[in-house]
């Protein structure tokens, strides 16, 4: 299983997230912005940072770059992809998936160990969770409010296409405490928290147990391995 | 003498966060006019100006790849408005 995580300029969480998907059991392989080649890769990640120093709106130039004509292609076809945080912002600029980001409304760059509820365990990224379940995961970011217009956002929680939903502190002030999303299909899915930060006991968020314990962003990457071999 | 800059046309888009959306820029700024006693500005909103400018002279072509530009990488029409285009000051309507 080899899942691709591509580098943009100002991308920062590239090499994180390749590490993920090698600790969750699958093969990562370095995509580069600029080709018009997957590399016949099983999945996508779209990786957190900056790109192009979120000049213009945060992820909007990357969604772009050369190879997002692939991206949107191969998401178009069903391939899994995932955006985490610049990456979400990329796949909402690419209309990969519904809505849009703003400037947090409390106009701060944040970053906190954040609590959320997985609202939907059918896509291609979450069905190693059980339904309901509550993860923490680490959050950084500055331009992080989702929002969509009112028809959009009745029609994503009609159709089950929140994925991840803020609890206890929505720390952004997107709207209806969302947190991640995915197209109508499920194979692509958005979140502004950082997955790829939370896959091995001690460097990762604290937890109740102990301090930097928590994996909670590990059953994101195996889910994608899941969802292939199902294939 | 005119510069060299005045023969060269200049294209402008201009750009507005939507009217329902908070801003929360224009919201900071108008917060610190308050505190600065200004308090006959009763809101601020913070838009993006793109300049544009072309060798050539600006035509119908160019226009149309200009409208398209606006609405699909200048602006973000889930939180965003054009709400002008002009060249050399003269608004003007581009349809496609």
């Amino acid at each position: 299983m080899r899942i691709g995580v591509i580098t943009f300029p100002g991308s920062l969480d590239d090499r994180d997230a390749q590490r993920a998907v090698r600790m969750a059991g699958a093969t990562p392989v370095a995509l580069w912005h600029g080709d018009h080649d997957l590399q016949g890769v099983d999945a996508i990640v779209l990786p957190g940072g900056f790109s192009y120093g979120d000049y213009l709106r945060a992820g909007a130039i990357a969604s772009h770059a050369p190879i997002m004509a692939e991206v949107i292609d191969a998401a178009n076809k069903g391939v899994p992809v995932l955006g985490i945080c610049n990456g979400f912002q990329m796949l909402a600029e690419a209309r990969l998936v519904p809505g849009a980001h703003t400037r947090n409304s409390h106009q701060q760059f944040i970053r906190r160990d954040q609590k959320m509820r997985v609202e939907n365990v059918d896509t291609a990224w979450t069905n190693e969770f059980a339904a309901g379940t509550e993860i923490i995961i680490p959050m950084k970011n500055a331009d992080g409010r989702y929002v969509a217009t009112d028809e959009t956002i009745a029609r994503v929680e009609g159709e089950g296409q929140v994925v991840f939903r803020y609890l206890d502190v929505n720390p952004n002030g997107s709207m209806n405490d969302i947190a991640g999303v995915s197209n109508e299909r499920g194979n692509v899915v958005g979140l502004m928290p950082h997955p790829e930060h939370a896959v091995e006991a001690g460097f990762g968020p604290d937890t109740e147990l102990a301090m930097a314990s928590g994996t909670d962003g590990l059953a994101i990457f195996t889910s994608a391995i899941r969802a292939l071999a199902a294939v | 003498m005119k510069s060299l800059e005045y023969l060269v046309p200049k294209i402008v888009v201009e750009v507005m966060p939507k009217a329902e959306l908070l801003d929360p820029q224009g919201k900071a700024v108008a917060a610190s006019l308050n505190r600065l006693g200004k308090s006959e500005f009763t809101g601020v909103r913070i838009g993006k100006r793109f300049e544009l400018t072309v060798d050539g002279p600006v035509d119908d072509a160019i226009l149309s790849d200009v409208r398209t530009l606006a609405d699909e990488m200048f602006s973000n029409s889930v939180i965003e408005d054009v709400v002008e285009i002009t060249v050399d000051g003269v608004p003007v309507e581009v349809s496609l």
